[in-house]
């Protein structure tokens, strides 16, 4: 092998390789044209002052300066990893009950425990507040404490962010060898034994990338803080304060370089623990059919039930105010909330603009997201770019949406932008959702791929066959689920964003999800619970209609897995 | 380049469709949703051949994406915006002179120092106070009169008050104590409120969302906020307090560098007329012309001897000051209290 690698002929690039090469420079360029220099416009900013002159490091100095950023900082930090550690580990027994178990009711659990994404991040708080604020009806079970602060973030984060961690720990878990089970029990190991052997190794990629994204997820989210947070403040909610409240652009963008700070040492926790990922569906793998086991299984669906039932009081509180008059004083029902004309122009009008911007997030976003990260995984050549790329893939989930929505402005209305023509059409608004949402589906694309064997790879390059079929052929009938859960992803994420498209929206493309928020803010509770109900049914049908694809699918393409 | 190309295509685009030949104008504005058809209406109706195309977003957003686009102007004109906005506007000279017809109408406090003048002021909204009775009854509260009654101590942890950092109603509510107290007592108040203060919010309409839910007794913001949760059947009674009130006002301008200019200036002229104020003042209690009076329902008729003496230019230039001295006394504690 090395006597090969020496020879010169080794260095002529394969049609393969060049093939790889060339996707694996466009997903760099289309990073950086929709991520890099957006942000790099913005954060040139953070080292000038009002006026556009150069003056260093001044912003930051004054920055740490300012009153209450230790706090706020502190803050950030520990409700992200208090959440983290409550979410990480009870997705994992979710996913593994999921995946691992022979419990009945596995599609419902399934399809319940995905509801957080589906809904606006108001509707959680929103039915929080109804359960616990000053006048819920389950207030005394604080015991004096106050839903306001960190016990609403964490509890609204752990809501929120328990469907991302889900989605990213079932693809990591659910791509397995039998075989291994086999030799397991042939060997006799304890349970527990294979547990620390044979299950968390095969997840512990799936793991890591879970803990990242959820800690990052909290650290940038601003929605839940802005709603039930109180005065409690968090790195998310100065940048607001920053931009929105002051206009203080370059101040926002020290806030901005700071919030990064996680996305870097999210690739460098990424790259460790992908070093460490070894393949576990080889090319003769079979995948692990559970066998029932009352001992494990109904504890398991004990859990799930638990979870589930959480989850759907919320939600159902929620969809009941939306049917309320006006609480607390009038709780008699009426439909009259779902007239949205009467409390915003645009009416009915903003959910149909949603539903085409998230049906072209998803259309466009998936396929993208998925062929960028199989040349990611896979490109033996151009390492740096390669790299590079990587890198920039898991940057935007680091990045708080209200920043990404102004870099936006900054770089895609520049008079000499020769892309100028997206700005304030659909376009900007899906290009910059696929971009916000883009770490999530790439790394569960690349979970995925890091669990199909490149032997697959390998033999099709030794029949000479090309890559694109065997991709085409293989790979992607392979991974078909996968790719659906992403489009799924990219599509209930599109509908229910706010924080970036609240700068990019013009007249004729306001969403359903700034409809909701403005709602909230002139005071309209109900009919703001109302729209925010009316998405998540939208992207329920949605995911419903994927959960029957992916039955279909799974039937036709899956099927050479089971023995 | 660009804009000769664009200029074509729009010329292309007029000739090919009769409907197109109205000019479109883009305004940009934070008016309350419910009152944007009415407005437009009546603008296009008084303007033959404009149409009004609204980006309408809260205060904060829409002075963010109006700075944010100033190298590439998208708003034809600003029409419902906070004066302290448009103050920002005109320091980065982004607004148009133009002196509308009948100027001389508006009350001095409502016109841009400039000649010809950069803003107008259409209406003004006052910090009020949103107290709610049914929590009043159960906690046995007397229902303030004045900023000076929200410091007794049965209050503690039941008022809510917007963050002048991050709202317009907030800073409002602030400069007005700073204007009516004078500065060093206007602290020590904000101080000794800070006790009872349960919560400050992001934005200038949750206080009073709150205080309407009966989330928290009291809630500071901006009375059209108020009123208009009052006729939705919310249970409070809207305080305009007697010591003196910070107010802003809902100002207008042409955006410079619009391609639209003459059409911009008829709808200025159209924002401050006659009919334009009678429309305002089926909303706003104070308008801009003296002559016009206002018909709104339900606002506590002596508010307007009460306003505070807010110097917009000066409040404006001392923003960055006032809000460093707020937030090192009251940001570094914030935690939530009860």
């Amino acid at each position: 092998m090395t006597v090969i690698a020496a020879l010169p002929v080794r260095c002529v690039w394969s049609g393969d390789d060049r093939l790889l090469a060339a996707v694996v420079v466009c997903a760099s360029l289309f990073l950086l044209i929709a991520l890099v220099l957006p942000l790099g416009t913005l954060f040139l900013k953070s080292f000038e002052d009002q006026q556009g002159r150069f003056v260093g490091l001044a912003n930051y100095v004054r920055y740490v300066e300012t009153p209450g950023l230790a706090d706020s900082l502190w803050n950030s930090l520990w409700t992200a990893g208090l959440t983290t550690a409550l979410v990480v580990p009870s997705a994992f027994v979710f996913a593994y009950a999921l995946t691992r178990s022979a419990m009945p009711g596995k599609g419902m659990f399934r399809a319940v425990a995905l509801i957080p994404i589906l809904a606006p991040s108001l509707l959680p708080a929103l039915a929080l507040i109804y359960l616990f604020g000053n006048q819920g009806f389950l207030r005394s079970w604080l015991f004096g404490g106050t839903i306001y602060g960190p016990l609403g973030i964490i509890v609204s984060q752990v809501f929120y962010t328990f469907p991302h961690a889900l989605l990213i720990l079932t693809a990591a878990l659910s791509g397995t060898d039998a075989r291994l089970y086999e030799a397991a029990e042939a060997l006799r190991a304890s349970r527990i034994r294979v547990m620390r052997t044979v299950t968390l190794p095969t997840a512990r990629y799936g793991m890591v990338s879970a803990a990242f994204v959820v800690f990052t997820l909290v650290i940038t989210d601003f929605g839940i803080p802005k709603v039930i947070g109180g005065s409690f403040s968090v790195l998310a909610t100065e940048v607001y304060k920053q931009v929105v409240g002051q206009q203080n652009f370059q101040m926002g963008a020290v806030v901005g370089v700071v919030l990064m700070v996680p996305a870097i040492i999210a690739f460098a926790a990424d790259q460790w623990a992908q070093r460490r990922q070894v393949a576990v569906v080889g090319a003769r793998a079979v995948p692990y059919v559970p066998k029932p086991r009352p001992g494990r299984d109904w504890p398991l669906f004990a859990f799930c039930l638990l979870v589930s039932c959480l989850m759907l009081t919320l939600v159902g509180i929620a969809a009941w105010g939306s049917l309320i008059k006006f609480w607390p004083w009038n709780l008699s029902f009426t439909l009259d909330n779902y007239a949205f004309g009467n409390f915003i122009s645009a009416g009915w009008g903003s959910w149909s603009n949603s539903i085409q911007l998230a049906f072209w997030t998803a259309l466009v976003g998936a396929p993208l997201v998925f062929v960028f990260a199989y040349a990611m995984d896979r490109a033996r050549v151009l390492g740096p770019v390669r790299d590079l790329a990587r890198f920039l893939a898991v940057v935007p989930l680091a990045v708080p949406g209200l920043v990404l929505g102004i870099a936006y402005i900054f770089f895609f209305n520049a008079a000499a932008n020769p892309l100028g023509f997206l700005y304030g059409t659909l376009g900007i608004l899906v290009l910059n959702s696929m971009v916000h949402f883009y770490t999530v589906g790439h790394l569960a694309s690349m979970t995925q791929l890091k669990s199909l064997d490149p032997e697959f790879e390998s033999v099709s390059a030794s029949l000479k066959v090309p890559i694109w079929r065997t991709f085409a052929a293989v790979t992607v009938p392979i991974s078909l689920p996968v790719i659906l859960d992403v489009a799924i992803y990219l599509f209930v994420n599109a509908m229910t964003t706010v924080s970036a498209v609240v700068f990019l929206y013009s007249p004729a493309t306001m969403p359903a999800s700034v409809a909701v928020v403005q709602m909230d803010e002139a005071g309209f509770a109900s009919p703001a619970a109302a729209m925010a109900t009316i998405i998540l049914l939208t992207s329920a049908a949605v995911k419903g209609l994927h959960v029957r694809l992916d039955t279909h699918l799974s039937c036709r393409s899956q099927a050479w897995r089971r023995r | 380049m660009r804009r000769l190309l664009l200029a074509a295509a729009c010329t292309f685009a007029f000739t090919a469709s009769a409907e197109a030949q109205r000019t479109r104008l883009t305004v940009y504005t934070a008016f309350e949703n419910d009152q944007l058809p009415v407005f437009k209406q009546a603008a296009e109706r008084a303007v033959p051949g404009i149409e009004v195309v609204w980006v309408r977003d809260s205060t904060g957003i829409v002075t963010t994406r109006l700075l944010a686009e100033k190298d590439n102007p998208r708003a034809d004109v600003i029409w419902g915006l906070s004066a302290f906005s448009l103050i920002r506007l005109e320091a980065e000279n982004m607004l148009e002179p133009y002196t509308p017809k009948e100027a001389e109408a508006l009350r001095p406090q409502f016109r841009s120092e400039r000649n010809p003048m950069t803003w107008v002021g259409l209406d003004a909204f006052v910090a009020a106070v949103c107290f709610n009775t049914v929590v009043a009854q159960q906690r046995n509260l007397p229902k303030p009169a004045t900023w000076t009654d929200l410091l007794n101590p049965a209050y503690r942890g039941l008022i809510a008050m917007p963050n002048p950092a991050s709202s317009g109603t907030g800073l409002l509510t602030v400069a007005g104590w700073l204007g009516t107290k004078g500065e060093a007592p206007a602290w020590e108040f904000m101080t000794r409120l800070h006790d009872n203060i349960a919560v400050y919010t992001h934005s200038g309409s949750a206080p009073c969302n709150n205080a309407a839910r009966g989330e928290y007794a009291i809630g500071i913001t901006f009375d059209m906020r108020a009123v208009a949760l009052r006729n939705q059947g919310a249970p409070i009674d809207i305080v305009v307090p007697a010591d003196g009130v910070g107010f802003d006002l809902e100002a207008a301008a042409i955006h410079r560098g619009t391609r639209h200019l003459e059409a911009a200036k008829r709808l200025m002229d159209f924002a401050i007329s006659k009919e334009a104020m009678e429309l305002y003042g089926r909303y706003y209690a104070l308008l801009g012309r003296a002559d016009v009076q206002p018909t709104v329902q339900n606002y506590p008729p002596e508010f307007s001897q009460r306003l505070a003496d807010v110097d917009f230019a000066s409040v404006a230039a001392n923003r960055d000051r006032i809000l460093a001295e707020w937030a090192r006394r009251f940001d570094g504690k914030s935690a939530p209290r009860n």
